[in-house]
């Protein structure tokens, strides 16, 4: 492995938190470790709550899973509040090397794949209403967020060639065939700035922006594996194309899973990954939403630092997207380990956690009065150091351009 | 031989090597590297932040 998971020092004194830690802490940090199995609960959920609708011929179950996260976690999110842990040095050595947190994600993606096939399944064998089967797709797209989630951690380990390939497993669940390569080699790179497809800029919806980055990064993701297999010396149908392999398991596993439970199976799995994927360009319109980074003399972006990430340190919605939330230290130090991830104090922070900011998300005028002011605060008013959408530059000038109000 | 380092997260880009999964056989000189080369593990850092590692030669 390499030195990403030993941060430097500087960087832990960044983070500006006091080095004392409360016995209450310390307890947290502790009990932590076993929370991390949500993910494998999440899927036994889903398993549980199709098995039971069969069972007890009562659709309502099938909203058990929607329920819990999108509603269930944000209220818990309220309650319990922020996770003011950040590992020490000493415990981060520890850490970084325990095999426990990688082998909780091997089995959970063992269990998306079950997952996937009990509730095809059970929407192909009983007899539910347009109501519940609609409970159905949003269960197995709550799940297949969470799966991107932990295909996302797998996929930066680069140089681990076991957890590459659960990576690719893992994101053929939700069909998400160029997700790995995209994400690491174009979103990691181009990160807040207008070349990014996946960073949402100022005045840009939801809507605009998926449809700018769904296909932006299904592009960038095939011109990059092919021009790796181009360098060495390879056809882009070679057997080494990792898109083609991925994209060669969801097509194997969907066709055997209809071939098994009917026609009916394709239009179900086909819905929810799409759901899937959806869920996926909410997390990224709102990690770095109008955030820049500036040009350099020498004409390249300057590296990307904390404060070209949003983030959010509640405690459920950091345990359920593996400390996604935590963005800063990840876009930081990708190849850092989500148990070791750190909250930074100085970096911007959305006001909720994912799944309220993602509801925030769907009502675009919501989402602007509350980002807005946000994102032009963070520049000081000086819209010169937004990334606008280019339609709507000049009425976002003339509506925040305020340099003069910098305090900094 | 000299062997190039990443600042962010350590990984050595060392010419003997090269970098065969990106399509850089070993024996790939520095200079032969384009410009716009990121890191292969962390993808944060380009070509001209790698720093030549002492003794590389």
């Amino acid at each position: 492995m390499n030195s990403a998971a030993t941060p430097a020092s500087a960087d832990l004194i960044n983070t500006g938190k006091e080095e004392q830690v409360s016995a209450e802490e310390q307890k947290w940090a502790e009990a932590k470790r076993y929370c991390y199995l949500i993910t494998l609960i999440v899927p036994a959920i889903l398993i549980f709550s199709g098995v039971m609708a069969i069972e007890t011929q009562s659709g309502q179950w099938l909203w058990l899973l929607p329920v819990i996260v999108y509603i269930v976690v944000p209220i818990v999110d309220w309650v319990v509040g922020s996770d003011s842990f950040n590992p020490s040095e000493e415990e981060q050595e520890a850490l970084k090397d325990d095999r426990y947190y990688v082998k909780i994600l091997y089995a959970a993606t063992a269990f998306q794949w079950i997952g996937l096939a009990s509730m095809t399944c059970v929407m192909t064998q009983g007899d539910f209403s347009w109501f519940n089967i609609l409970g159905a797709i949003l269960s197995v797209g709550a799940m297949h967020a969470i799966g991107l989630t932990m295909s996302h951690e797998l996929g930066h380990k680069v140089n681990d060639k076991a957890q590459v390939l659960v990576a690719q497993i893992c994101s053929a669940c939700s069909g998400y065939a160029h997700f790995n390569i995209e994400h690491n080699k174009g979103h990691h790179k181009d990160v807040a700035t207008p070349e990014d497809p996946a960073s949402s800029r100022m005045g840009e919806t939801l809507y605009q922006f998926a449809l700018r980055e769904l296909p932006g990064a299904a592009r960038r993701g095939w011109n990059l594996e092919t021009s790796r297999l181009k360098r060495q010396k390879r056809s882009a149908f070679s057997i080494h194309n990792e898109l083609l392999q991925t994209l060669a398991i969801t097509v194997l596993a969907y066709g055997a899973m209809t071939y098994m439970f009917g026609w009916m199976a394709l239009p179900f799995l086909l819905i929810t990954a799409a759901y899937g994927w959806f869920q996926l360009t909410l997390a990224n319109y709102l990690e770095h939403y109008g955030l820049l980074r500036q040009t350099l003399e020498n004409g390249r972006f300057e590296r990307c630092q904390p404060h070209h990430s949003w983030n959010n340190n509640f405690k459920a919605s950091n345990l359920f997207t593996l400390h996604l939330q935590r963005h800063s230290d990840h876009h930081a130090h990708p190849t850092r380990p989500y148990q070791l991830l750190r909250d930074y104090q100085e970096a911007p922070t959305l006001p909720q956690g994912y799944p309220g900011m993602m509801a925030l998300a769907m009502i675009p005028p919501a989402w602007r009065l509350i980002m807005d002011p946000k994102v032009v605060d963070w520049a000081g008013g000086d819209m010169n150091k937004v990334n606008i959408d280019p339609a709507q530059r000049d009425e976002i000038f003339s509506k925040f351009h305020n340099p003069q109000q910098t305090t900094a | 031989m000299a062997a190039y380092q990443c600042p962010d997260c350590g990984y050595v880009y060392d010419e003997k090597v090269g970098c065969e999964r990106e399509g850089y056989p070993a024996g790939t000189q520095w200079d032969d590297i384009p410009e716009e080369f990121p890191c292969p593990d962390c993808f944060v850092r380009e070509k001209p932040d790698f720093e030549i590692l002492e003794g590389g030669k």
